[in-house]
Protein backbone atom coordinates (compact mmCIF):
# COMPACT_ATOMS: atom_id res chain seq x y z
CA UNK A 1 0.00 0.00 0.00
CA UNK A 2 1.64 3.15 -1.45
CA UNK A 3 -0.20 5.12 1.91
CA UNK A 4 2.30 3.33 4.07
CA UNK A 5 4.95 2.07 1.73
CA UNK A 6 6.22 5.54 0.57
CA UNK A 7 6.80 7.03 4.00
CA UNK A 8 9.60 9.44 2.55
CA UNK A 9 6.86 11.69 0.62
CA UNK A 10 4.73 12.26 4.56
CA UNK A 11 6.59 15.09 4.76
CA UNK A 12 5.92 16.61 1.36
CA UNK A 13 2.42 15.85 1.78
CA UNK A 14 1.69 17.28 4.96
CA UNK A 15 3.82 20.39 3.93
CA UNK A 16 1.55 20.84 0.82
CA UNK A 17 -1.41 19.90 2.83
CA UNK A 18 -0.18 23.10 4.68
CA UNK A 19 0.47 25.64 1.95
CA UNK A 20 -2.81 24.95 -0.43
CA UNK A 21 -4.95 24.46 2.93
CA UNK A 22 -3.45 27.83 4.40
CA UNK A 23 -3.47 29.42 1.30
CA UNK A 24 -7.67 28.04 1.16
CA UNK A 25 -8.49 29.70 4.31
CA UNK A 26 -6.80 32.70 4.00
CA UNK A 27 -8.54 33.01 0.18
CA UNK A 28 -12.15 32.18 2.34
CA UNK A 29 -11.50 34.03 5.15
CA UNK A 30 -10.51 37.34 3.06
CA UNK A 31 -13.04 37.04 0.55
CA UNK A 32 -15.47 34.06 -0.27
CA UNK A 33 -17.02 34.31 2.95
CA UNK A 34 -17.50 38.24 3.38
CA UNK A 35 -18.68 37.99 0.36
CA UNK A 36 -21.54 35.28 0.95
CA UNK A 37 -21.91 36.84 4.17
CA UNK A 38 -22.48 40.12 2.63
CA UNK A 39 -24.77 38.70 0.15
CA UNK A 40 -26.63 37.06 2.80
CA UNK A 41 -27.28 40.02 5.55
CA UNK A 42 -28.09 41.79 2.19
CA UNK A 43 -30.83 40.21 1.11
CA UNK A 44 -32.09 39.73 4.56
CA UNK A 45 -32.37 42.97 5.26
CA UNK A 46 -34.01 43.89 2.03
CA UNK A 47 -36.31 41.03 2.50
CA UNK A 48 -36.99 42.53 5.93
CA UNK A 49 -37.34 45.69 4.52
CA UNK A 50 -39.67 44.64 1.88
CA UNK A 51 -41.94 43.03 4.93
CA UNK A 52 -41.77 46.73 7.05
CA UNK A 53 -42.76 48.94 3.86
CA UNK A 54 -45.44 45.97 3.43
CA UNK A 55 -46.45 46.74 7.03
CA UNK A 56 -46.15 50.62 6.41
CA UNK A 57 -48.22 50.24 3.68
CA UNK A 58 -50.90 48.19 5.32
CA UNK A 59 -51.09 50.64 7.95
CA UNK A 60 -51.70 53.27 5.43
CA UNK A 61 -54.21 51.73 3.65
CA UNK A 62 -56.09 51.03 6.73
CA UNK A 63 -55.87 54.92 7.82
CA UNK A 64 -57.00 55.63 4.59
CA UNK A 65 -60.26 53.31 4.81
CA UNK A 66 -61.03 54.81 8.01
CA UNK A 67 -60.51 58.19 7.28
CA UNK A 68 -63.12 57.44 4.17
CA UNK A 69 -65.55 55.52 6.50
CA UNK A 70 -65.44 58.77 8.98
CA UNK A 71 -66.29 60.84 6.07
CA UNK A 72 -68.82 58.73 4.71
CA UNK A 73 -70.26 58.79 8.34
CA UNK A 74 -69.83 62.50 8.68
CA UNK A 75 -71.83 63.11 5.56
CA UNK A 76 -74.14 61.02 6.32
CA UNK A 77 -74.52 63.01 9.62
CA UNK A 78 -74.22 66.26 8.02
CA UNK A 79 -76.84 65.06 5.70
CA UNK A 80 -79.41 64.03 8.04
CA UNK A 81 -78.76 67.15 9.55
CA UNK A 82 -79.48 69.35 6.23
CA UNK A 83 -82.96 67.06 6.17
CA UNK A 84 -83.81 67.77 9.68
CA UNK A 85 -83.16 71.55 9.29
CA UNK A 86 -84.96 71.58 5.72
CA UNK A 87 -87.98 69.76 7.24
CA UNK A 88 -87.82 72.39 10.29
CA UNK A 89 -87.82 75.41 8.12
CA UNK A 90 -90.65 74.39 5.71
CA UNK A 91 -92.38 73.29 9.18
CA UNK A 92 -91.66 76.59 10.34
CA UNK A 93 -92.85 78.60 7.06
CA UNK A 94 -95.98 76.29 6.66
CA UNK A 95 -96.49 76.98 10.57
CA UNK A 96 -95.64 81.05 9.69
CA UNK A 97 -97.80 81.32 7.07
CA UNK A 98 -101.32 79.23 8.68
CA UNK A 99 -100.82 82.18 11.13
CA UNK A 100 -100.98 84.82 8.74
CA UNK A 101 -103.57 83.21 7.06
CA UNK A 102 -105.67 82.78 10.02
CA UNK A 103 -104.56 86.33 11.27
CA UNK A 104 -105.75 87.63 7.83
CA UNK A 105 -108.83 85.26 7.33
CA UNK A 106 -109.59 86.89 11.52
CA UNK A 107 -109.25 90.20 10.44
CA UNK A 108 -111.80 89.69 6.93
CA UNK A 109 -113.83 88.31 9.23
CA UNK A 110 -113.63 90.83 11.60
CA UNK A 111 -113.88 93.56 8.46
CA UNK A 112 -117.27 91.83 7.25
CA UNK A 113 -119.25 91.12 11.23
CA UNK A 114 -118.14 95.07 11.62
CA UNK A 115 -119.49 95.43 8.14
CA UNK A 116 -122.34 93.70 8.70
CA UNK A 117 -122.93 95.35 12.65
CA UNK A 118 -122.29 98.87 10.62
CA UNK A 119 -125.60 97.32 8.19
CA UNK A 120 -127.60 96.44 10.73
CA UNK A 121 -127.50 99.32 12.95
CA UNK A 122 -127.96 101.25 10.05
CA UNK A 123 -131.07 99.57 8.81
CA UNK A 124 -132.15 99.30 12.67
CA UNK A 125 -131.62 103.39 12.10
CA UNK A 126 -133.66 103.37 9.04
CA UNK A 127 -135.96 101.02 10.75
CA UNK A 128 -136.47 103.09 12.95
CA UNK A 129 -136.94 106.56 11.15
CA UNK A 130 -139.48 104.48 8.94
CA UNK A 131 -141.43 103.14 11.48
CA UNK A 132 -141.87 106.91 13.30
CA UNK A 133 -142.67 107.96 9.96
CA UNK A 134 -145.28 105.64 9.16
CA UNK A 135 -146.67 105.36 12.91
CA UNK A 136 -146.56 109.50 12.56
CA UNK A 137 -149.17 109.16 9.24
CA UNK A 138 -150.75 106.02 10.46
CA UNK A 139 -151.50 107.50 13.68
CA UNK A 140 -152.66 110.91 11.95
CA UNK A 141 -154.88 109.42 9.08
CA UNK A 142 -156.66 106.93 12.17
CA UNK A 143 -157.14 109.33 14.52
CA UNK A 144 -157.25 112.35 12.46
CA UNK A 145 -154.92 114.34 14.48
CA UNK A 146 -151.29 115.19 14.61
CA UNK A 147 -149.35 113.66 16.82
CA UNK A 148 -145.97 115.07 17.86
CA UNK A 149 -143.48 113.02 16.72
CA UNK A 150 -141.53 112.97 19.93
CA UNK A 151 -144.25 110.83 21.47
CA UNK A 152 -144.10 108.79 18.27
CA UNK A 153 -140.21 108.57 18.62
CA UNK A 154 -140.70 107.10 22.17
CA UNK A 155 -143.41 105.10 21.74
CA UNK A 156 -141.12 103.52 18.76
CA UNK A 157 -138.46 102.75 20.65
CA UNK A 158 -140.29 101.84 23.34
CA UNK A 159 -141.46 98.85 20.89
CA UNK A 160 -137.96 98.24 19.53
CA UNK A 161 -136.54 98.34 23.29
CA UNK A 162 -133.41 96.05 23.47
CA UNK A 163 -133.39 95.15 19.71
CA UNK A 164 -131.62 97.74 18.57
CA UNK B 1 0.26 -6.14 -7.28
CA UNK B 2 2.34 -7.93 -10.41
CA UNK B 3 0.43 -7.19 -13.42
CA UNK B 4 0.32 -2.80 -13.60
CA UNK B 5 -2.74 -2.49 -15.74
CA UNK B 6 -4.63 -3.45 -13.26
CA UNK B 7 -2.65 -2.99 -10.10
CA UNK B 8 -5.81 -1.45 -8.14
CA UNK B 9 -3.40 0.27 -5.53
CA UNK B 10 -1.06 1.66 -8.70
CA UNK B 11 -3.55 4.95 -8.50
CA UNK B 12 -2.41 5.57 -4.50
CA UNK B 13 1.48 6.05 -5.60
CA UNK B 14 2.96 9.32 -5.35
CA UNK B 15 5.38 10.47 -7.60
CA UNK B 16 7.11 14.05 -8.09
CA UNK B 17 6.45 16.30 -10.80
CA UNK B 18 8.75 18.84 -9.70
CA UNK B 19 11.85 17.51 -7.00
CA UNK B 20 12.46 20.56 -4.33
CA UNK B 21 14.56 20.13 -1.31
CA UNK B 22 14.42 22.23 1.87
CA UNK B 23 17.49 21.54 3.43
CA UNK B 24 17.87 17.79 3.93
CA UNK B 25 14.09 17.55 3.25
CA UNK B 26 12.13 16.49 0.44
CA UNK B 27 9.53 18.62 0.14
CA UNK B 28 9.07 17.73 -3.37
CA UNK B 29 6.14 19.21 -5.62
CA UNK B 30 3.81 15.78 -6.13
CA UNK B 31 0.77 14.53 -7.80
CA UNK B 32 -0.68 14.66 -4.53
CA UNK B 33 0.41 18.16 -4.20
CA UNK B 34 -1.23 18.97 -7.57
CA UNK B 35 -4.20 17.94 -6.54
CA UNK B 36 -4.24 20.33 -3.42
CA UNK B 37 -3.88 23.19 -5.41
CA UNK B 38 -6.59 22.46 -7.84
CA UNK B 39 -8.97 21.42 -5.29
CA UNK B 40 -7.99 25.60 -3.42
CA UNK B 41 -8.14 26.75 -7.28
CA UNK B 42 -11.73 25.11 -8.07
CA UNK B 43 -13.25 26.10 -4.73
CA UNK B 44 -12.15 29.45 -5.12
CA UNK B 45 -13.21 29.78 -8.67
CA UNK B 46 -16.24 28.06 -7.94
CA UNK B 47 -17.01 30.82 -5.15
CA UNK B 48 -15.61 33.65 -6.41
CA UNK B 49 -17.39 32.93 -10.06
CA UNK B 50 -20.70 32.05 -8.26
CA UNK B 51 -21.06 35.61 -6.62
CA UNK B 52 -19.47 37.91 -8.90
CA UNK B 53 -22.81 39.40 -8.99
CA UNK B 54 -24.13 39.60 -5.88
CA UNK B 55 -27.60 38.86 -7.19
CA UNK B 56 -30.70 39.31 -4.89
CA UNK B 57 -32.23 36.45 -6.69
CA UNK B 58 -29.54 33.54 -6.63
CA UNK B 59 -28.98 32.06 -10.18
CA UNK B 60 -27.98 28.31 -9.91
CA UNK B 61 -24.21 28.80 -8.86
CA UNK B 62 -25.01 31.08 -6.50
CA UNK B 63 -27.52 29.18 -5.08
CA UNK B 64 -24.65 26.17 -4.63
CA UNK B 65 -22.20 28.99 -2.92
CA UNK B 66 -24.96 30.30 -0.79
CA UNK B 67 -26.43 25.98 0.18
CA UNK B 68 -22.42 25.05 1.63
CA UNK B 69 -22.28 28.63 3.50
CA UNK B 70 -25.62 28.05 5.27
CA UNK B 71 -25.07 23.73 5.67
CA UNK B 72 -21.82 24.98 7.25
CA UNK B 73 -23.34 28.04 9.32
CA UNK B 74 -26.18 25.94 10.45
CA UNK B 75 -23.87 23.03 11.39
CA UNK B 76 -21.50 24.99 13.12
CA UNK B 77 -24.59 27.23 15.30
CA UNK B 78 -26.18 23.72 16.05
CA UNK B 79 -23.04 22.26 17.28
CA UNK B 80 -20.85 24.71 18.92
CA UNK B 81 -23.49 27.69 19.41
CA UNK B 82 -22.62 31.46 19.05
CA UNK B 83 -18.96 30.80 20.26
CA UNK B 84 -18.56 28.74 17.32
CA UNK B 85 -18.34 32.00 14.56
CA UNK B 86 -14.88 32.72 14.95
CA UNK B 87 -13.97 29.30 13.49
CA UNK B 88 -16.67 29.30 10.65
CA UNK B 89 -13.76 29.99 7.92
CA UNK B 90 -11.79 27.12 9.15
CA UNK B 91 -14.83 24.57 9.30
CA UNK B 92 -16.12 26.14 6.01
CA UNK B 93 -12.47 25.82 4.50
CA UNK B 94 -11.60 22.14 5.69
CA UNK B 95 -15.48 20.96 4.24
CA UNK B 96 -14.84 22.28 1.12
CA UNK B 97 -11.01 21.02 1.28
CA UNK B 98 -11.97 17.24 1.64
CA UNK B 99 -15.11 17.73 -0.48
CA UNK B 100 -13.74 18.71 -2.96
CA UNK B 101 -10.53 16.27 -2.63
CA UNK B 102 -13.06 13.61 -3.00
CA UNK B 103 -15.16 14.26 -5.70
CA UNK B 104 -11.97 15.55 -8.16
CA UNK B 105 -10.85 12.08 -7.11
CA UNK B 106 -13.57 10.61 -8.46
CA UNK B 107 -12.76 11.54 -11.96
CA UNK B 108 -10.99 8.36 -13.63
CA UNK B 109 -7.09 9.20 -13.91
CA UNK B 110 -7.38 11.73 -10.90
CA UNK B 111 -5.52 11.36 -7.53
CA UNK B 112 -7.31 11.40 -4.49
CA UNK B 113 -4.68 13.51 -1.84
CA UNK B 114 -7.75 12.36 1.04
CA UNK B 115 -6.72 8.37 0.35
CA UNK B 116 -3.47 9.27 1.98
CA UNK B 117 -3.25 8.75 5.70
CA UNK B 118 -0.22 11.17 6.09
CA UNK B 119 -3.26 14.36 4.52
CA UNK B 120 -6.01 12.80 7.03
CA UNK B 121 -3.98 12.34 9.88
CA UNK B 122 -2.32 15.29 9.64
CA UNK B 123 -5.41 17.03 9.25
CA UNK B 124 -7.15 15.01 12.65
CA UNK B 125 -3.65 15.65 14.39
CA UNK B 126 -4.19 19.50 14.03
CA UNK B 127 -7.66 19.72 14.77
CA UNK B 128 -7.28 17.65 17.72
CA UNK B 129 -4.36 19.64 19.01
CA UNK B 130 -6.15 23.06 18.13
CA UNK B 131 -9.65 21.66 20.11
CA UNK B 132 -7.17 20.82 23.16
CA UNK B 133 -5.02 24.15 23.23
CA UNK B 134 -8.88 25.76 23.17
CA UNK B 135 -10.36 23.65 25.63
CA UNK B 136 -7.59 24.56 28.15
CA UNK B 137 -7.40 28.20 27.13
CA UNK B 138 -11.18 28.37 28.06
CA UNK B 139 -11.25 26.24 31.18
CA UNK B 140 -7.44 26.07 32.06
CA UNK B 141 -7.36 22.79 34.48
CA UNK B 142 -11.44 22.73 34.30
CA UNK B 143 -10.86 21.17 31.04
CA UNK B 144 -10.04 17.88 32.69
CA UNK B 145 -13.78 17.55 33.93
CA UNK B 146 -14.13 16.21 30.48
CA UNK B 147 -12.74 13.05 31.36
CA UNK B 148 -15.13 12.94 34.16
CA UNK B 149 -19.28 13.21 33.68
CA UNK B 150 -20.55 15.27 35.96
CA UNK B 151 -22.86 14.24 38.38
CA UNK B 152 -21.49 10.59 38.05
CA UNK B 153 -20.76 8.64 41.65
CA UNK B 154 -16.96 9.19 42.52
CA UNK B 155 -16.03 5.52 42.81
CA UNK B 156 -17.07 5.13 38.94
CA UNK B 157 -13.74 7.51 37.94
CA UNK B 158 -11.92 4.57 38.26
CA UNK B 159 -13.48 2.93 35.21
CA UNK B 160 -15.32 6.46 33.39
CA UNK B 161 -11.33 8.00 33.17
CA UNK B 162 -9.35 5.44 31.45
CA UNK B 163 -12.48 4.73 29.21
CA UNK B 164 -13.09 8.87 28.68
CA UNK B 165 -9.29 9.49 27.76
CA UNK B 166 -8.70 6.49 25.46
CA UNK B 167 -11.78 7.34 23.74
CA UNK B 168 -10.13 11.10 23.55
CA UNK B 169 -7.23 10.50 22.19
CA UNK B 170 -8.35 8.16 19.87
CA UNK B 171 -9.99 10.66 18.03
CA UNK B 172 -7.45 11.85 16.00
CA UNK B 173 -6.77 8.50 14.96
CA UNK B 174 -10.67 7.18 14.05
CA UNK B 175 -11.14 11.03 12.21
CA UNK B 176 -8.27 10.14 10.05
CA UNK B 177 -8.81 6.48 9.09
CA UNK B 178 -12.46 7.16 8.47
CA UNK B 179 -12.16 9.22 5.78
CA UNK B 180 -8.51 7.53 4.67
CA UNK B 181 -10.14 4.03 4.58
CA UNK B 182 -13.57 5.01 2.76
CA UNK B 183 -11.89 6.79 -0.17
CA UNK B 184 -9.16 3.68 -0.73
CA UNK B 185 -11.85 0.84 -0.51
CA UNK B 186 -13.82 3.29 -2.74
CA UNK B 187 -11.64 3.86 -5.38
CA UNK B 188 -9.50 0.25 -5.28
CA UNK B 189 -13.38 -1.19 -5.53
CA UNK B 190 -14.20 1.02 -8.67
CA UNK B 191 -10.24 -0.32 -9.59
CA UNK B 192 -11.30 -3.86 -9.34
CA UNK B 193 -14.55 -3.80 -11.14
CA UNK B 194 -12.73 -1.22 -13.93
CA UNK B 195 -10.04 -4.74 -14.39
CA UNK B 196 -12.91 -6.79 -14.74
CA UNK B 197 -14.75 -4.63 -17.96
CA UNK B 198 -11.15 -5.01 -19.35
CA UNK B 199 -10.50 -8.57 -18.96
CA UNK B 200 -14.19 -9.71 -20.06
CA UNK B 201 -13.85 -8.23 -23.26
CA UNK B 202 -17.13 -7.46 -24.62
CA UNK B 203 -19.10 -8.76 -21.99
CA UNK B 204 -17.26 -6.25 -19.94
CA UNK B 205 -21.02 -4.29 -20.50
CA UNK B 206 -22.08 -6.16 -17.61
CA UNK B 207 -19.51 -4.97 -14.74
CA UNK B 208 -19.76 -1.43 -16.36
CA UNK B 209 -23.46 -1.39 -15.34
CA UNK B 210 -22.41 -2.10 -11.77
CA UNK B 211 -19.09 0.21 -11.97
CA UNK B 212 -22.04 2.90 -12.86
CA UNK B 213 -23.60 2.34 -9.61
CA UNK B 214 -20.74 2.41 -7.58
CA UNK B 215 -19.60 5.48 -8.97
CA UNK B 216 -22.82 6.75 -8.01
CA UNK B 217 -22.38 5.31 -4.31
CA UNK B 218 -18.73 6.81 -4.20
CA UNK B 219 -20.28 10.54 -5.15
CA UNK B 220 -22.81 9.85 -1.98
CA UNK B 221 -19.63 8.43 0.13
CA UNK B 222 -17.82 11.38 -1.25
CA UNK B 223 -19.99 13.75 -0.08
CA UNK B 224 -21.01 11.87 3.11
CA UNK B 225 -17.40 11.59 4.32
CA UNK B 226 -16.74 15.56 4.18
CA UNK B 227 -19.94 16.23 5.83
CA UNK B 228 -18.93 13.53 8.85
CA UNK B 229 -15.27 14.65 9.31
CA UNK B 230 -16.73 18.59 9.63
CA UNK B 231 -19.13 17.26 11.73
CA UNK B 232 -16.87 15.59 14.31
CA UNK B 233 -15.00 18.49 14.04
CA UNK B 234 -17.54 20.66 14.90
CA UNK B 235 -18.95 18.23 18.29
CA UNK B 236 -14.91 18.06 19.19
CA UNK B 237 -15.32 22.06 19.20
CA UNK B 238 -18.75 21.78 21.29
CA UNK B 239 -16.61 19.44 24.06
CA UNK B 240 -13.79 22.16 24.07
CA UNK B 241 -15.99 25.45 24.68
CA UNK B 242 -18.66 23.79 26.58
CA UNK B 243 -17.27 20.50 28.46
CA UNK B 244 -20.14 18.21 27.36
Amino acid sequence: MPQFDQIDTFLSQAFWLVITFGALYFLMAKFALPRLASILEERENRVSGDLEKAERLKQEAEEVLADYQKAIADARASAIAALKESADEIAAIGAKRQAEFDAQLADKTQIAEDKINAARSEAMEHIKDVAVEVATAATGKLLGSDVTESKVSKAVDDVLGGKS
Amino acid sequence: MASGSIDPMHQFEIHPIVSLQLGSYDISFTNSALFMVLSVTLITGFLVFSTRGRALVPGRWQSMAEMGYEMVANLLRDNVGSEGRKYFPFVFSLFMFILFGNIIGLIPGAFTFTSHIAVTFAMAIVIFLAVTVIGFARHGAGFLRLFFPHGAPLWTAVILIPIELVSYLSRPISLSVRLFANMVVGHVLLKVLGGFVIMLGIFGIFPIGVLVGIQALELLVAALQAYVFTILTCIYLHDAIHLH
